[in-house]
């Protein structure tokens, strides 16, 4: 996917301005944030299970290169597959390969948020294979040609009505109900449509929310049965995994699997929890013959030991989105690429470069809710202005703000200056407000004055009022 | 007691009266007010922007001509957020300075809390009456943990009804030079937020940061809306007979 997050602003602009995408945010964000914090409320031990999830993840992130070594051993020892990928092309190569040698025409897919990272859908097809996401979210997207605008709710930009007449216009089989107007009836569709899918696919390729070390498994929650569906049914089942997803143990799985829930959709535990270890056994009724792992590296191995190295804690949640008011306000195609909301606007830079990222770190008030609620503790407000940091060492902001932020800056060391430029602007600020207490517009402050007034100054400033009134103590 | 009291570039520029209603919270206390002249800013507009350089040059001013007092208070949770959690994070590289800024954050208050762990009773009981909404900005609710010392104090006013906004743990969108860089996203925030306070059925808003004020004030004048905005030291001191933020000059 070509990133658009450089248009940022222009992006965010054309989202506030749809009024569809604005009713369904609208109708989204209450509900997750709602359905979440029951869900910790209801669980006493909740900051307890959050320090044991940071612990398991440190730990596994401290010793990356032993768990990944176990987890392969143990994926070869269940008659498995692990194939190691640097880039997303080399993932995507390893992916093709299999389904060439599998002789494979259709791949079932599960939700897979490395396979957005790494392009798979597009490799594929242009490969000639005919892909189907059986996720219903994915699906949708699927069909509306759209990236995903969330990590765990793709479609979530869209309304009931705008995914009914994507169906309806698309759907041509009997016994189809029309019009459609409920969800059941909707994803009862889905379920029809996509049935001959899970029973023709060749392969079926779904992401995996951990590895566990120990087993060699592979874990991924879904609350449509489309994961198992997708895994089990096909010859060969591969499985798309970045490789900060490894963790040491099935009891390390355990702790991190009730934060996930909780956090992300506010269950207890997602419908389905499934483990997949290996391909079919002897004496296993079903499953599939083959059993691969593309381990998917893209940077992340770089971010270890650095200042972006916490980020790597992430389990994909989406709490962090969902408790965003920018990506509340714009959703998450306004971010460009295939990661919004804070978590995004820390992963895209490092992906795509902070050239094409660089707005996302800045489209944020570090208002600090996405660290509150990270079930991982990420410090996502001190990442962000890590990004800027960078940003400033490489000049990469405009000049105009450069200059300004300079300026002020020359001030702010020279307190004796400070405070007489001060006190010439408050007066002057004041003189020209006419007593009105307020400026409607003013220059060089339009991005203020376009949407709320500009309080004028009381007078003299504070400093020097201090300095008039001591004598008199 | 000898206090410093931290005034911050926005009330120094924009709201004097707050610094003024500071320092006779703090007088009630019975605290000598110090108020260092070597003040500028906190620095986080440099913080904020990645310069970190130019953020610790600032840092350091302000660690040095706030040393020795007993207590150094800040009518700002942002400001105030900025001594005690991000100037030690900046100097984690500088074990002298951060040992001085680690001193600097643990006397450091936002004022609120302050007045709220004083013990005392500084509130001024002015013949106020009306129903107050508070809002609570993301770092004092966020860096400094202060929800309940707004409310208590409120609480000691006679005449005040406390009502609390929808979505009270939501940003209102200022997030210093994001509500210039963003101005959109600002607009929609300020917008959820003033509608948050109008809703409410408040005569007044208030709350411990300038920003906010200044941002949801500026919006609610814009919709017309007759609220009243006071930084939460001008209610407590009872000067609301002055006009509020972003109101016209008494004639």
């Amino acid at each position: 996917m070509k990133p658009t997050s450089a248009a940022f602003s222009d992006n965010a602009h054309r989202a506030l301005h749809d009024v569809t995408l604005q009713q369904a945010l609208a109708k989204a964000g209450v509900g997750f944030v709602e359905k979440r914090r029951a869900a910790v409320s209801d669980l006493p031990e909740f900051a307890a299970l959050r320090e044991a999830g940071r612990a398991i993840k440190d730990h596994a992130l401290a010793h990356l290169d032993h768990y990944l070594l176990r987890f392969e051993q143990q994926v070869q020892a269940s008659g498995g597959e692990v194939h190691w990928a640097e880039t997303p092309a080399e993932a995507c190569a390893a992916v093709l390969d299999i389904c060439t040698r599998a002789g494979a025409t259709l791949v079932a897919k599960g939700k897979s948020m490395v396979g957005e990272e790494i392009a798979i859908n597009d490799a594929l097809e242009t490969a000639g294979f005919e892909v189907v996401e059986t996720d219903l979210g994915e699906y949708i997207i699927q069909i509306a040609h759209e990236p995903p605008s969330h990590i765990i709710a793709p479609a979530v930009h869209k309304t009931r009505k705008q995914i009914a007449d994507l169906f309806e216009s698309l759907h041509h089989q009997p016994g189809l109900t029309r019009p459609l107007e409920t969800v059941p009836q909707i994803v009862d569709e889905a379920r029809q449509i996509l049935r001959d899918t899970f029973l023709a696919a060749d392969v079926g390729i779904t992401g995996a929310n951990f590895l566990i070390a120990e087993t060699g498994s592979t874990v991924i929650v879904t609350n449509e049965g489309n994961g198992d569906l997708s895994a089990t049914l096909p010859r060969v089942h591969i499985v798309l995994a970045s490789i900060e997803k490894v963790v040491p143990t099935l009891e390390d799985a355990s702790v991190l699997l009730r934060l996930l829930a909780r956090s992300a959709t506010g269950q207890e535990i997602t419908s389905y929890t499934t483990f997949f270890t290996g391909p079919r056994r002897a004496d296993d009724p079903d499953g599939p013959e083959q059993f691969h792992v593309v381990l998917v590296d893209n940077g992340r191995s770089r971010m270890l030991g650095g200042a972006y190295h916490e980020m790597l804690r992430c389990i994909r949640c989406g709490a962090c989105l969902n408790h965003c008011p920018v990506y509340s306000a714009v959703g998450g195609h306004a971010y460009g690429w295939v990661y919004p909301g804070p978590m995004g606007a820390v992963l895209t830079p490092l992906m795509v470069g902070l050239d094409e990222g660089r707005p996302l770190p800045n489209a944020s008030t570090l208002c600090g809710r996405c660290e509150e609620v990270c079930p991982m503790s990420i410090p996502l407000p001190q990442l962000l202005r890590e990004h800027r940091r960078q940003e400033f060492e490489r000049r990469l902001a405009p000049p105009r703000s450069r200059w300004a932020l300079a300026t002020w800056a020359f001030f702010a060391q020279r307190p004796r200056l400070y405070r007489w430029a001060s006190r010439l602007g408050s007066l002057l600020l004041n003189k020209s407000s006419g007593g009105r207490g307020r400026f409607r517009s003013l220059p060089f402050a339009e991005g203020w004055t376009a949407a709320r007034d500009l309080p004028a100054p009381q007078g003299d400033t504070f400093m020097a009022q201090w300095q008039r009134r001591k004598p008199h103590d | 007691m000898r206090v410093a009291l931290f005034v911050t570039c926005l009330v120094d520029l924009f709201r004097p009266s707050v610094g003024f209603a500071t320092v006779r919270l703090l007088e009630r206390l019975g605290a000598e007010v110090v108020v260092p002249p070597e003040q500028t800013c906190c620095g986080q507009p440099a913080y904020n922007n990645g310069d970190f350089e130019t953020a610790r040059a600032i840092a350091r001013q302000v660690i040095a001509a706030f040393d020795g007092f007993d207590h150094v208070v800040v009518p700002s949770g942002s400001c105030a957020g900025m001594l005690v959690r991000h100037y030690p994070e900046l100097f984690r590289d500088e074990p002298e300075t951060l040992a001085r800024s680690q001193t600097l954050a643990a006397r450091t208050r936002e004022l609120s809390a302050f007045l709220a762990e004083s013990g005392g009773d500084p509130v001024v009981d002015a013949p106020f009456s009306g129903k107050v909404a508070i809002h609570d900005s993301c770092s004092a609710r966020r860096e400094l943990g202060i929800h309940a010392a707004p409310r208590a104090l409120l609480g000691k006013l006679a005449g005040v009804e406390s009502v609390e906004l929808k979505e009270a743990e939501t940003c209102c969108g200022f997030g210093g030079t994001f509500c210039v860089k963003y101005p959109d996203i600002s607009a929609r925030m300020v917008t959820d937020k003033a509608d948050a306070v109008i809703a409410s059925g408040a005569d007044v808003l208030v709350s411990g940061d300038l920003g906010c004020l200044m941002n949801i004030a500026g919006r609610l004048k814009r919709m017309d809306s007759t609220v009243r905005v006071y930084h939460l030291a001008e209610l407590l001191a009872g000067m609301t007979d002055a006009p509020g933020i972003a109101d016209p000059d008494k004639t």
